[in-house]
């Protein structure tokens, strides 16, 4: 249940500028899609708001605190590849996280708490319908099972603001769908936060509260470096009753509805 | 007629022909030695059968007259023990300073010229710096491989550590851990099977360095005996001890690699 401001948001990078005048509010709650097309900063945004970057100019406030400059437990990520460990399997990538906070020194937990952990992380695979998996490694996981854990994996640690890069990207749709719904579950549940970057359209509108654009408004080559992308639209979506974007978006490949836009 | 390149032996012919080079090598050397030995029976360049198996009888299995030891144990003993010690301290060396040169930024600023540059120290030029300084004992044998290996390994264990994706060092951090921590749990783990690889391929340098070490100054060890034995043309005490150097070194490459696939099986799972 967190909200987050975003004042006046700029990025450059040496004489390139990436984004510009980024400012908006985010009600607690919400699930923001940004969309974009390759290289308008959407990524770069997103791992401004995990603390991977600092923006050159403006701030962003997470119920009005400034955000913490590196990464931290109450922002939780998920990537599109490599967001679970290789070397853990599941139910110890899950408990990793209560982990670290449980045993500051060795980062390995003993005993009763050991086993409180390890009901928690069962629990939470339960969740995203990892139980009959939690001693497979990742490599032994399809795609799908792999985003599932990383899903996990983040909400063990409970974080305000769930933040998703392209997480389904590599999915074949029907089992993109199934993950949809799970993701959309654990949401409902734990009320978080929720930023996802995505360049499909019909899962930005099927997921998100609220869709954001990115895109550059000058694309002049000779203006390319000084200008950099902002916020073209920002479109609240209204669910469950009627979503015609669903009903368009499925006829629609994404290409076509960006031009109609 | 298909390509060179399509065309794939059956496993009889590969059989075969892996045993091809080994077999062409000892007919060779049968011939070459049946051709001297016909013209001087006493010579000593490349011997029979029958003379490399008394010297290997006299070596391995009869006590030495003067000392009442097994001279092929003792020196096999001599030479394991000193490879392991040094082999064992400079992966421990090279595998901390690796992880830490690849992980942190600041240990890189200081540590990435510096082991670029020891890299390219000669340790055998090194060797009578060793010698002077540690004596002539164990301690300078074991000095060498150290000095000669742990700079290959600090440099790929730093390399492999820079390759762990990014996602997972700030995957970590969102799940709340220190740079200790991340140390412990995400990068130790994950570099453990690369250090073993590493430590592979270090094997022979290490060996090289330690003949070396013991052909100048040692009084056992299978380099030791070699070079001494070069002294009175034994070829047939020379020949088998390098059939055993070369025995005991794959020997070590091999359980270093079943122990990596037995204790790692992460690395392998799934891709069968």
């Amino acid at each position: 249940m967190s909200s987050v401001s975003v004042e006046n948001v700029w990025k450059t990078y040496g004489r390139q500028t990436v984004l510009e005048r980024v400012s908006f509010e985010v009600a607690p709650k919400s699930f923001v899609a940004l969309v974009g097309p390759s290289g308008c900063g959407k990524s770069t945004f997103l791992r401004m708001l995990l603390g991977d970057e600092v923006p050159s100019k403006g701030r962003i406030l997470i119920d009005g605190e400034p955000l913490m400059a590196e990464p931290s437990p109450e922002r939780g990520v998920v990537f599109q590849k490599y967001s679970v460990f290789p070397h853990l399997t599941c139910l110890q990538n899950v408990m990793l996280g209560l982990e670290f906070a449980g045993a500051p020194r060795l980062g390995i937990l003993f005993g009763r708490k050991r086993r409180e952990a390890k009901e928690i992380s069962r629990d939470m695979l339960q969740c995203v319908g990892l139980g009959a998996a939690e001693n497979k490694y990742p490599s032994e996981l399809s795609g799908g099972m792999q985003q599932r854990l990383a899903i996990a994996q983040a909400l063990v640690k409970k974080p305000k603001i769930l933040l998703l890069d392209e997480p389904f990207g590599a999915l074949d749709p029907g089992i993109r769908a199934g993950v949809h719904e799970v993701l959309l579950r654990l949401w409902h549940e734990t009320g978080m936060t929720v930023f996802m970057v995505t360049h499909d359209l019909s899962e930005a509108f099927k997921l998100g509260t609220r869709v954001i654009a990115f895109d550059r408004r000058r694309t002049r080559p000779e203006e390319a470096e000084a200008y950099g992308a902002t916020i073209t639209f920002d479109l609240p979506v209204h669910h469950p009753i009627p979503k015609p974007a669903d009903v368009v978006l499925k006829e629609v490949q994404p290409i076509e509805l960006k031009a109609a836009v | 007629m298909r390509r060179l390149i399509n065309q794939q032996p059956s496993v009889l012919n590969s059989l075969l022909l892996a045993a091809l080079p080994f077999a062409l090598v000892l007919l060779a050397y049968a011939v070459a030695s049946e051709a001297r030995l016909s013209i001087n029976p006493d010579d000593k360049l490349l011997p029979d059968w029958s003379t490399i198996e008394a010297a290997i009888i006299r070596m391995g299995f009869v006590a030495d007259l003067r000392t009442g030891n097994f001279l092929l144990l003792e020196d096999t003993m001599a030479s394991l023990q000193r490879l392991a010690i040094g082999v064992a301290v400079a992966t421990v060396i090279g595998g901390l300073i690796g992880i830490l040169q690849g992980l942190i930024p600041y240990a890189r600023a200081m540590l990435a010229n510096f082991t670029s540059v020891v890299a390219m120290v000669p340790p055998l030029a090194i060797l009578p710096i060793l010698f002077i300084t540690f004596g002539l004992g164990e301690l300078s044998k074991v000095v060498l491989i150290v000095v000669g290996i742990v700079p290959f390994i600090v440099r790929d264990l730093a390399l492999r550590t820079s390759e762990l994706p990014h996602e997972e060092l700030i995957k970590a951090q969102t799940l709340g851990a220190s740079t200790w921590q991340i140390i412990l749990r995400v990068v130790l783990p994950q570099m453990l099977p690369r250090l073993i690889d590493s430590v592979r391929l270090s094997l022979g340098a290490a060996w090289l360095y330690l003949i070396a070490a013991e052909a100048i100054a040692a009084e056992n060890g299978l380099g030791y005996r070699i070079f001494l034995m070069r002294r009175y043309l034994a070829m047939d005490v020379i020949l088998p001890y390098v059939f055993w150097i070369t025995f005991l070194a794959f020997t070590l490459d091999f359980i270093l690699r079943v122990f990596q696939r037995v204790t790692f099986r992460w690395m392998y799972r799934g891709q069968a």
